[in-house]
């Protein structure tokens, strides 16, 4: 097509345009002057920081917009940015006003190597590579293979112990049968009674040393108590029995990937995850009612002890947070 | 008598006597009705009473019902609490000006008197969470500002964002801004859970660690912001916004005069 | 002494112990053309040498160990809390080293100018063609420095251990206890245990400060020592042709404007540091699990990443007992692969569409490649909208909607709006390059009228330069291949789909308004 057509010809560089630097000295003495004069901002910039630097760090500097600013931190980066700033403007300001500007031509040569050197490679290779003796000597090529192959994957082996293997830590919590749910934080054994209608409570296990949790614990074990009028309930009689007096308990680990599920509306009873806005709907045990997650919060078997505090009956009855390959099988 | 009887047949006995009635009865009853907040008696308790009732039939029984007994659009305000009204009337949520998904704060419409009125009035119909006491509220003495953190961390960041300025819930519904609400009103809401907000029992958050939240709040509100204009403490969004509209946009414009040829 | 002579001097010393002389004359006359899109890397380049300083800094103060502390420092809301070591040395960085807090803003708002300006310079490059051959292996490397970027920039941001980067862990290790068969047991070898456990901050440590920065380095020179070598592509125009580079020199032009330019980079990013607050860790808090922030996102270059993941439909298949999480592994590991797999092979896919095998130092206009800008507005719309979704719970509360609308809205989105940006776009370009075809043929319109003796009124144009036509006429238009299904004997070729998919990309990726030649001009002279 446009091939065989005649193109319109080029026309060459267009014609140099000098700038007033160039054939003017005054004009060249004012870039001079405007150059020097970045310089000179750059090094008032550098004063500026030094001094900020010992500015004391409570001293706060009202900034229209910005409202009040750290004197100190604000000094300090201004000056920063000013001193390099500036740097580079007259730098730059002195190469465009100042330095040559005509433009070169270069020639890119062509990579191709010529075809003579392209054969001695070739011939290099194939020769060295015949005097290596393996495409006779199958014997030391295959075990060469073997010995550069198991070495290679031998040291893989000296990471197995970045960590323990899984095993079923994955699916188990520090919720036991009798274990006592109190409020975090302040580890207070929580009364039924405690709880209003429309209530929540962030809840974890009761532990021997609560002053000194391990996160890897809070991971698995947290928990939200949530108490709803016991006739809000649509669940069938053996979830319903999971609950006490319109008190229902959920793992407050997001069965997606993991955040804290703490977001409760009292109005619609839906709790809502922040990350990426799974909604579980509590009257129907934290059923996935929008959102990626694909299962509902696994709910905490709860009740009371003889004093009226809330105990667990049961352990999760599934794993709780993120799925994994082998969640259900045993 | 003569004198007397002359006088009462003047032209200008029937107005004067009509503003020296209404001067009588207006101080009377203003002198009568001013309340004192320490010592109110049954009598101007119950005065009080009447005053809400009175403003809440004009102002809320058209959704709230005539008893307060709640409706298709608003619920029963039996058992709510004086902090309940409170709250809501306090911070102009109540009454309702648009009718979508959630009461909006706003200029409260009704004065702090009218609005005590109501809440009495409120408070009268059953027993409910009640305004707290200036002990509840001095924070600034006997709240901890470190562990009002942790509570908040734990129990409202989720909703109200990591330094309060507010999430988003379900449906367009909103946990608003912590950031210019009054003490009083930050405990009357944990404390009656409005709308979509849960309620956070005294036993499972007691009053000294809702003074440590309130504490913790108005820290949040005051302090500055350490490293530079806080571009709506909101997080990475708005940091990667500025990246590159400032960060990038800045230094193209600059590359652009870098490679313009000079005049 | 004059400085001439002492300038032999050194000179001479360096050249009889390397013979460097040779080369550095021949390198320091390297001519680099001059445009201001070519300066995008560089922003790149330069804001990685200032993560490089300022990182190298705060490692004297920053202790890496998920050691639980007490707090003790000055900042007052977080007196007497627990966290780790790592978030406490941090407060100290921010607190209590004068210029601490000025630095890990500046390391900070670095980065993210890092990434902006690699998407910003792979977009130059898409757009204008220079990823095809000799440079191919340029652009892969380019695409790996990206990838490295934002995971670079994913573990930097998690080392402090506050509550936001904290749950962008627990994200990121969801995603790897999903992988089929190996997920849980590789968590457990990244984390030394169950998450979060004691081993991850410092095993990222050593991979943010020592191995991916050796990685870039190692990258970055290649990648470089190509363009160098290479030298570098140049926009078309009057005097410009594939076998030479209009420019100037290095010595001195480039350097001083180009030095100068590393001092722009750093003095802009040092003033945001300044002025604009990044990442206040002591307002989010020390990293717990049972916690969480409403409006937690990544940073923007994997905010698309986020908004993938919130939008994945709610899909895991169950069988025999095994779990396949297709809701995170969908968004978070095969669209991305797909997306920067397709994305490093794109000169290769390209050069097999349109069978061109040649060099190409001359870049393309966008418009005259249509379907190749059309495919990159289809890309970055798709990005655009995962990345809204990543922040829709800030848009919501900001523009008073809903994230659920939100959420259905580019759930949708995300399939109508990218083909929808590439139909729109090519036939921009395309009207575009009619546009050009006008101006060559009838000239600029000057908005002067002029009433004809006949009364009919003319707008008056104006002949272009010849330099303007050359560039409006100078690029290659290739026709699409021709590709029978059946050989010269009629029988019928292996991989005859193939051919006739390849056939159907080339006519469409040839799709061209034709040039003018100059036997239009011509045409038009005699009309």
């Amino acid at each position: 097509m446009s091939n065989e057509i005649e193109a319109i010809k080029d026309p060459g560089l267009p014609a140099h345009v000098h700038r007033k630097a160039d054939h003017d000295p005054v004009a060249a003495r004012r870039a001079e002057r405007q150059v020097a004069a970045m310089f000179m901002i750059s090094a008032l910039g550098t004063v500026l920081m030094i001094a900020s630097f010992f500015i004391p760090d409570d001293v706060f500097v009202f900034i229209p917009v910005m409202g009040n600013q750290n004197a100190h931190q604000l000094g300090l980066g201004l000056g920063m940015g000013i001193s390099l700033f500036f740097i580079g403007m007259g730098a730059i300001h002195w190469a465009k006003t100042l330095m040559p500007d005509q433009e070169v031509i270069a020639h890119r040569h062509e990579f191709r190597s010529p075809d003579s050197d392209r054969k001695e490679f070739v011939d290099t290779i194939k020769e060295g590579a015949a005097a290596t003796g393996l495409g006779r000597r199958s014997l030391i090529k295959r075990t060469l293979g073997a010995a550069i192959g198991l070495s290679a994957v031998s040291p893989l082996l000296l990471f197995r112990d970045l960590g323990p293997l899984p095993g079923n830590d994955l699916k188990e919590t520090s919720w036991k049968s009798g274990t006592y749910l109190v409020t975090d934080p302040g580890d207070r054994r929580i009364r039924a009674s405690d709880l209003e209608v429309g209530a929540v409570a962030q809840v974890l296990p009761e532990t021997a040393d609560p002053e000194h949790r391990k996160l890897n614990d809070i991971a698995k074990d947290a928990v939200l108590l949530i108490r709803l009028r016991p006739d809000e309930f649509n669940l069938d009689a053996e979830r319903l029995s999971w609950t006490h007096e319109g008190i229902i308990a959920f793992s407050k680990i997001c069965s997606h990937m993991g955040c804290a599920v703490a977001l409760y509306e009292q109005t619609t009873k839906h709790l809502l995850c922040p990350c990426h806005q799974s909604t579980f709907d509590v009257t129907r045990a934290a059923k996935v009612i929008f959102g990626p997650a694909a299962r509902p919060l696994p709910q905490l078997n709860i009740t009371v002890d003889a004093e009226g505090y809330l105990v667990a009956r049961d352990p999760f009855y599934e794993p709780v947070g993120p799925s994994f390959w082998g969640r259900i099988s045993s | 008598m003569k004198r007397l009887s002359r006088y009462r047949r003047h032209k200008a006995v029937g107005p004067a006597l009509l503003i020296f009635a209404l001067l009588a009865i207006g101080t009377t009853f203003s002198v009568a009705s001013a309340t004192t907040t320490t010592q109110t008696t049954k009598a101007d308790r119950s005065a009080l009473i009447e005053e809400g009732r009175q403003i809440f039939l004009k102002g809320c029984s058209s959704c709230h019902g005539l008893n307060s007994e709640g409706g298709v659009i608003a619920p029963s305000l039996v058992g709510v609490g004086a902090a309940s009204v409170d709250f809501q009337v306090g911070t102009g949520r109540m009454p309702m000006a648009d009718m979508s998904t959630q009461a909006m704060r706003k200029e409260p419409l009704y004065t702090p008197e009218e609005t005590a009125a109501l809440a009495a009035y409120v408070a009268s119909l059953a027993p409910g969470p009640e305004i707290p006491t200036e002990a509840q509220l001095n924070y600034e003495r006997d709240g901890s500002t470190a562990e009002g953190g942790e509570l908040f961390r734990n129990n409202c960041a989720m909703c109200h964002n990591f330094a309060g300025q507010g999430g988003a819930l379900t449906q367009g519904k909103y946990a608003p801004t912590l950031m210019g609400v009054e003490p009083k009103h930050i405990y009357e809401a944990m404390v009656t859970g409005p709308q979509a907000m849960p309620v956070f029992s005294d036993k499972t958050i007691t009053p000294k660690e809702k003074m440590d939240i309130i504490k913790w709040i108005k820290h949040a509100e005051s302090e500055p912001n350490l490293g530079g204009a806080s571009l709506g403490r909101v997080g990475p969004v708005t940091e990667g916004l500025l990246a590159w509209t400032f960060g990038l946009g800045i230094l193209i414009g600059v590359a652009v005069w870098l490679a313009m040829k000079a005049r | 002494m004059t400085t001439e002579h002492r300038l032999g001097q050194v000179a001479n010393y360096v050249d009889e112990r390397t013979g460097a002389a040779a080369w550095m004359k021949k390198n320091l006359q390297k001519v680099f053309p001059d445009h201001w899109s070519f300066l995008l890397g560089e922003v790149a380049l330069y804001s990685f040498i200032i993560l490089l300083l300022s990182g190298t800094y705060l490692t004297f103060w920053f202790d890496p160990s998920a050691r639980e502390v007490i707090y003790e420092g000055s900042y007052e809301p977080l007196e007497g809390v627990q966290m780790s070591a790592a978030y406490a040395s941090t407060l100290h960085i921010s607190f209590e080293v004068r210029g601490g807090l000025l630095m890990r803003q500046i390391h900070h708002w670095a980065a993210l100018i890092f990434m902006a300006a690699i998407v910003a310079h792979l977009m130059r490059v898409f757009f204008t063609g220079a990823f095809r051959k000799p440079r191919e292996a340029n652009w892969i490397i380019g695409i790996g420095l990206l990838t490295l970027g934002i995971v670079e920039g994913f573990l930097g941001y998690s080392l402090p251990d506050d509550l936001l980067s904290g749950t962008g862990i627990r994200i990121a290790e969801a995603i790897i206890q999903a992988i089929p068969v190996v997920g849980s047991y590789l968590s457990y070898f990244a984390f030394g245990g169950a998450f979060p456990g004691e081993a991850f901050i410092p095993r990222i440590y050593i991979v943010h400060v020592l191995l991916l920065p050796g990685a870039f380095l190692a990258l970055i020179t290649v990648h470089l020592m190509m363009v160098w070598y290479q030298k570098h592509t140049q926009y078309p125009g009057p005097g410009r042709t594939e076998k030479n580079v209009v420019g100037y020199p290095l010595m001195p032009v480039y350097m001083a404007k180009a030095g100068g330019f590393f001092f722009i980079v750093f003095g802009v990013t040092a003033f945001i540091a300044a002025v604009a607050s990044i990442n206040p860790i002591w307002l989010y808090g020390p990293y717990t699990p049972g916690q969480i922030s409403a409006g937690s996102q990544p940073d923007w270059y994997m905010g698309w990443l986020d908004g993938l993941v919130r939008m994945a439909p709610p899909i895991e298949t169950y069988f025999f007992g095994y779990t396949v999480s297709w809701n995170i592994l969908i968004p978070g590991l095969i669209v991305p692969g797909i997306l920067f797999t397709g994305m490093a092979l794109y000169p290769f896919i390209e050069s097999w569409i349109t069978g061109d095998k040649r060099e190409h130092h001359l870049l393309d206009r966008p418009r005259n490649a249509p379907n190749r800008t059309a495919l990159g507005a289809m890309s970055i719309t798709f990005m655009i909208v995962a990345l809204i979704n990543g922040g829709n719970d800030l848009i919501a509360t900001h523009f008073d909607l809903s994230i659920n609308q939100i959420m259905w809205g580019t759930r949708f989105g995300i399939f109508i709006l990218p083909p929808l940006a590439f139909i729109i776009t090519k036939r921009l370009c395309l009207s575009l390059q009619r546009a050009d075809r006008e101006l060559v043929l009838h000239g600029r319109e000057t908005g002067r009228l002029l009433r004809l003796p006949s009364g009919e009124f003319v707008e008056v144009h104006e002949p272009i330069s010849p330099e303007k036509a050359y560039l409006l006429t100078s690029h290659e238009q290739a026709p699409a291949l021709e590709l029978s299904p059946e050989d010269s004997r009629g029988v019928r070729r292996a991989g005859a789909i193939r051919n006739k998919i390849r056939s159907r990309m080339s006519v469409a990726h040839a799709e061209a308004v034709p040039k003018v030649s100059t036997e239009d001009l011509k045409e038009i002279e005699n009309h």
